[in-house]
């Protein structure tokens, strides 16, 4: 029996247009490395020192054959080029309604909550044939997210939000990598994917107790944290209601002037901790910064919770 | 001169029988042409150097402008504003030198020199002064640094960031002083030609030399030139 | 001009009637050696202290390829000792071996020769290069000593600068130190062929040599001082916890990738580059023929050095460097493939209608061909964004620079080695050995790395202590094809060292060359020329085989 893959599995929509390509570009590289070596064999055999044969007339330059090879490469770097970049290009956002899962990198280890609320390490249980997106950032050094089988991979970085989507398509368990380079136990962050039935997927959410989501976690700390004091319409304080928000394009007063930015989860970041570097246009700079006092998971919850209202009309 | 005796013997002798023309070269021309050229690659590598140092600066400046300007208005703009003319004053004594070394004038030359000593020196002086105020300011990242309580005020009301501030100031000083480090040496390096100069050591009255010294002088000062606006003429809105 | 004939006997090529001739290697005291100028001893003096570093680097090779026999880690005590590993091997070899290793050995030794000029434009500088090289690479031995350092050699931040407990700030001055040694070297190379060429020398004369070394040199003096700067911003960073890369203190990790990159990129052309002149010395001289394509290669080697940088940014795709950012960069990347091309199939056609000789220095070069092209091609795989998404950051990136700096750099520089060996020291090797070595690197390079490329797309990361046990076969293939290699490599180091032990006899020319450097005696005398040489012919006019209506190339009649 031949068990020795060359290419990990295919597990997500994205793998078989990736090998595809790479598939194409190992035909081109052999086909050229063969080109090169059989010529270059051919050559030192047949012009060996010594060999009788004719050497009359041999050329030292020719416009014709350089032009001939520049443009052969070109060509060929040109289809592949646009091939890799169309790839990159239509797989780079994630589809609408894809799952949203949230990834905090520390060394050495990956923390994984669900947008149900359920939360794991080293691990990541997804249901079959649905996109899911990661939203991810780390809390110490730069780390890297890697699922050889689904080929994707996107680097986690300290201080803001990385994202990454992927669709499995075979139920199956998968290697789980961290990428980039992050210290002494680098080659140890690692663990499984999961990719399960749907129905196991709920049965598998579920197993984690009746626990609250992300959102309502996210609301719990929006209280705590005395954001509803203020955002969800207060007597005292002027401050912008929170839902309809998320996704929506909001009105930035910068000086005398105002430009509109989406309100994303780099932007819902950034407001919590940087809030008057973005103020919305008709309120006062009053919110203070929550710099270092929400931990990252908290944060995500929190941003969970104002995405989860994103469908409600603003009262007025 | 002497070169015309090169042609009848062997190279590598015939650099023996002029003073200062290195072994490896066949006549002065070469030689001069050679430490110009060289200068010149030199400076496309300070050139990189700073470069790396302005492209980092100007990328922070975009990404938190408030900060950036805020903690400019620490620095004394009418101290740096009269270094500039300190350094480009220098550039005009630098530039006589040259002329007067060209014109095989060498009691001008040294006075020359000296002046341009005098005013690097100058620079460094007022360059000292700003540092010690910035250490009784606490504007000393690493050591000291704390946003100044005037400007504490602003800080809170519009919500910049007080580490963006301390960024700027360890970009300040880590490119005045590798900018001040540039100046010593040059003022170094101006010394020994002055001396040189002095006891008449040139043999071709020390054109060349002072010519590749000028240009190391200009550059030095080309970079004061862009450090100055850009760090303390920052505008805030 | 001052090109005069003194002395009729000492016609180049001629035997050395005299028992007593002059050569550059006469004086033996330390201090002879210490306070040199000469370009040939300091290229000498570079050629020992470049080895050193590559037996450092071999061994730091040899701990890891022994460790990852097995996939869990059994033979270093913990992970911490697998990162210095490879911290200490990637280090060594790049910032201690690559980048000085043809430049500053067979480059200083020969740029000078081959121009026909008396020495560098700048002897004492070219000293003063060395002794940067000596004290970055002894603050590298005494980290080395001292404890280590593990952040790789790309000194990634935050890691670098708040997170790894060992010995950064002394590592940065160190590649601060070899980075000047470098900015030194490639300052003098460009003024020298500017200045110094001998009469008749045009620039369409120049050996490929020079061409690619002039290249290089332009790449040493405007990226060498960016890469200065990152690594000083790094110490500052790291000795006063203000931020500038770190995110905690509001810094921006990436923008240290940007300003690295910037500077290592272009340092993989650096290391290839002086290969490729290497080999276009030697592909035509066993050939018997003029070069083909003479314009185009020269033009090449400029364009390598212009393209190198601006496509640094495809070490970023992964990063959160923007979309559009990725698709710039991956574009350019390909563009890098035109000037590759250019120069393989230059190489291969100049074989065509040749008499090619099989000595080492050929077989060594055929050898860089073959794995130049498997190295370049992969490369054009790695700037492909998708493709990359998935290889970004496993052994198949390992593999892939491995084939440009071991097949390409390293191959390249011991054939030339072997080339310029009898020039160098008036020895000739043992043939037969150079052949076995030759094609012992050959076989045990593509048994080590080739399995690499296999790993990398089942998706093995690269800088792992310990792995999946299904990587396992591959791995064990690889470490034993590194036995093969370690032997290869081993050869030369004994048998150079061996021919030493008799006096000079090798011929000043030894191959039948057409280079300046083969018109004066092997080993060639302390002022290189017994008078100026005069410069009247294109160069590689082998006539062994006539080729019709040569005339050089285009340089003069061209309209």
């Amino acid at each position: 029996m031949w068990n020795f893959p060359l290419l990990p599995e295919q597990a997500s929509t994205v793998a078989p247009h990736v090998d595809l390509l790479y598939f194409f570009q190992v035909g081109v590289s052999l086909f050229f490395s063969v080109l090169i070596f059989a010529t270059i064999l051919y050559f030192t055999y047949h012009y060996r020192e010594g060999s009788n044969i004719d050497r009359s007339r041999p050329i030292a330059q020719s416009l014709l054959l350089e032009t001939t090879w520049m443009g052969i490469p070109f060509v060929f770097g040109m289809i592949m080029f646009f091939w890799g970049a169309a790839l990159f290009y239509v797989d780079y956002e994630a589809p609408p309604g894809a799952l949203d899962v949230s990834v905090v990198a520390k060394q050495w280890m990956w923390y994984i909550q669900h947008s149900q609320g359920r939360a794991e390490i080293n691990e990541l249980h997804v249901p079959l044939g649905q996109p899911v997106k990661l939203t991810m950032t780390s809390q110490d050094v730069i780390h890297s997210f890697y699922i050889p089988a689904f080929r994707v991979k996107q680097d986690v970085l300290p201080g803001r939000y990385t994202s990454l989507w992927f669709e499995p398509t075979k139920v199956g368990r998968y290697h789980l990598f961290c990428a980039e380079y992050c210290g002494t136990n680098h080659s140890a962050m690692g663990g499984w994917v999961e990719v399960m039935e749907p129905a196991d997927y709920e049965r598998w959410l579920a197993e984690g107790g009746t626990g609250p989501s992300m959102a309502q976690e996210g609301e719990k700390l929006f209280v705590q944290h005395h954001c509803a004091g203020c955002h969800r319409g207060s007597q005292t304080v002027h401050a912008p209601r929170l839902e309809g928000v998320f996704g929506k394009s909001v009105p930035i007063q910068e000086g005398k002037d105002v430009h509109f930015v989406t309100a994303d989860v780099t932007y819902i970041r950034d407001s919590i901790l940087r809030p008057k570097s973005q103020v919305v246009a008709g309120f006062e700079p009053l919110m203070p910064s929550f710099e270092g006092q929400i931990s990252e998971p908290d944060l995500l919850r929190i941003i969970a919770y104002i995405k989860s209202i994103a469908g409600e009309e603003t009262p007025q | 001169m002497d070169t015309a005796t090169m042609g009848h013997t062997d190279a590598a002798a015939g650099s023996a029988l002029i003073p200062l023309l290195s072994h490896q070269f066949d006549d002065v021309e070469q030689q001069s042409y050679s430490s110009i050229l060289g200068m010149w690659i030199f400076l496309a590598t300070e050139v990189m150097f700073f470069g790396g140092l302005l492209t980092s600066f100007g990328i922070y400046r975009y990404l938190h402008p408030h900060e950036f300007a805020l903690a400019s208005h620490n620095l004394y703009m009418w101290w740096g504003f009269v270094n500039t003319i300190v350094l480009l004053t220098s550039s005009l004594t630098m530039a006589l030198a040259v002329r007067a070394s060209q014109l095989g004038r060498r009691t001008e030359l040294v006075r020359l020199l000296l002046a341009t000593m005098v005013l690097g020196t100058c620079f460094l002086g007022v360059k000292a002064i700003e540092y010690t105020t910035d250490y009784h300011e606490h504007l000393i990242p690493g050591l000291n640094f704390e946003v100044p309580e005037h400007q504490l005020g602003e800080v809170v009301e519009r919500g910049l960031d007080p580490r963006m501030m301390q960024m700027f100031f360890v970009l300040y000083f880590f490119m005045t002083m590798l900018h001040a480090i540039h100046l010593i040496i040059g003022i170094g390096m101006l010394g020994v030609m002055a001396y040189l100069a002095h006891i008449n050591w040139f043999s071709g009255g020390g054109a060349v030399q002072i010519e590749v010294g000028g240009l190391y002088w200009h550059f030095i000062d080309i970079v004061w030139v862009f450090l100055f606006p850009l760090l303390y003429l920052i505008s805030g809105k | 001009m001052s090109t005069t004939v003194l002395d009729q006997t000492a016609a180049a090529g001629h035997k050395p009637p005299k028992p007593h001739r002059e050569t550059y290697l006469d004086a033996w005291t330390v201090k002879s050696w210490l306070l040199t100028t000469d370009h040939k001893r300091i290229g000498i003096l570079y050629l020992i202290s470049i080895t050193v570093f590559f037996l450092i680097g071999g061994v730091a090779a040899t701990t890891m390829r022994l460790e990852l026999m097995t996939p869990k880690g059994d033979l270093l005590s913990s992970p911490d000792a697998y990162n210095r590993m490879f911290t200490l091997h990637g280090v060594a070899m790049i910032f201690f071996f690559l980048v000085p290793s043809i430049p500053a050995t067979l480059g200083n030794f020969l740029l000078p020769l081959m121009i026909g000029a008396r020495d560098l434009a700048f002897p004492i500088i070219n000293l003063m290069s060395w002794y940067m090289y000596m004290i970055g690479g002894s603050i590298a031995i005494a980290i080395i000593l001292f404890g280590g350092i593990d952040t790789g050699w790309t000194f990634y931040t935050p890691f670098s600068t708040m997170f790894s407990n060992t010995l950064v700030v002394p590592a940065a001055f160190a590649v601060f130190f070899a980075g000047f040694s470098s900015i030194f070297t490639g300052f003098n190379f460009i003024v020298t062929v500017h200045t110094m060429r001998a009469p008749g020398m045009t620039w369409f004369r120049l050996p490929l040599f020079i061409w690619a070394h002039y290249a290089t040199s332009l790449i040493m003096i405007l990226g060498t001082p960016v890469l200065a700067i990152a690594v000083m911003l790094i110490a500052v960073e790291r000795l006063l916890r203000v931020g500038i890369f770190d995110p905690a203190l509001g810094g921006d990790p990436i923008l240290f990738q940007h300003l690295f990159w910037f500077y290592s990129h272009p340092a993989v052309y650096i290391m290839v580059l002086p290969g490729m002149g290497v080999i276009s010395e030697i592909v035509p001289c066993f050939s018997r023929r003029p070069i083909f394509g003479y314009r185009f290669i020269a033009y090449s080697s400029i364009a390598l050095a212009i393209l190198g940088f601006i496509v640094w940014g495809h070490h970023l795709f992964v990063s959160g460097q923007s979309m559009y950012a990725g698709l710039v960069f991956s574009f350019l990347s390909f563009l890098v493939a035109v000037p590759s091309a250019i120069k393989v199939f230059n190489w291969t056609a100049t074989m065509h209608k040749g008499a090619i000789r099989f000595d080492t220095p050929m077989l060594y070069a055929i050898g860089f061909i073959g794995l130049f092209t498997v190295g370049g091609l992969t490369g054009i795989m790695l700037s492909t964004l998708a493709v990359d998404v998935h290889l970004h950051d496993t052994y198949f990136v390992v593999a892939h620079f491995h084939y440009v700096m071991v097949g390409g750099a390293v191959l390249a520089y011991l054939g030339g080695l072997h080339f310029w060996w009898p020039k160098i020291t008036g020895r000739m090797y043992p043939e037969m050995f150079g052949k076995l070595s030759a094609l012992a690197v050959f076989i045990g390079f593509n048994f080590t790395f080739f399995p690499q490329f296999i790993l990398g797309y089942l998706g093995m990361p690269r800088r792992y202590f310990e792995y999946a046990p299904e990587f396992q076969v591959l791995n064990v293939m690889s470490t034993a094809g590194a036995s093969v290699l370690a032997f290869g490599y081993g050869l030369p180091l004994i048998y150079f060292l061996w021919s030493l032990r008799k006096p000079p006899s090798a011929p000043a020319n030894p191959w039948q060359a057409t280079g300046l450097e083969w018109q004066t005696e092997s080993p060639p005398p302390t002022h290189n020329f017994e008078f100026t040489p005069k410069v009247e012919k294109a160069p590689y006019s082998y006539s062994p085989v006539a080729v019709e209506g040569f005339d050089g190339y285009g340089d003069h009649g061209s309209h």
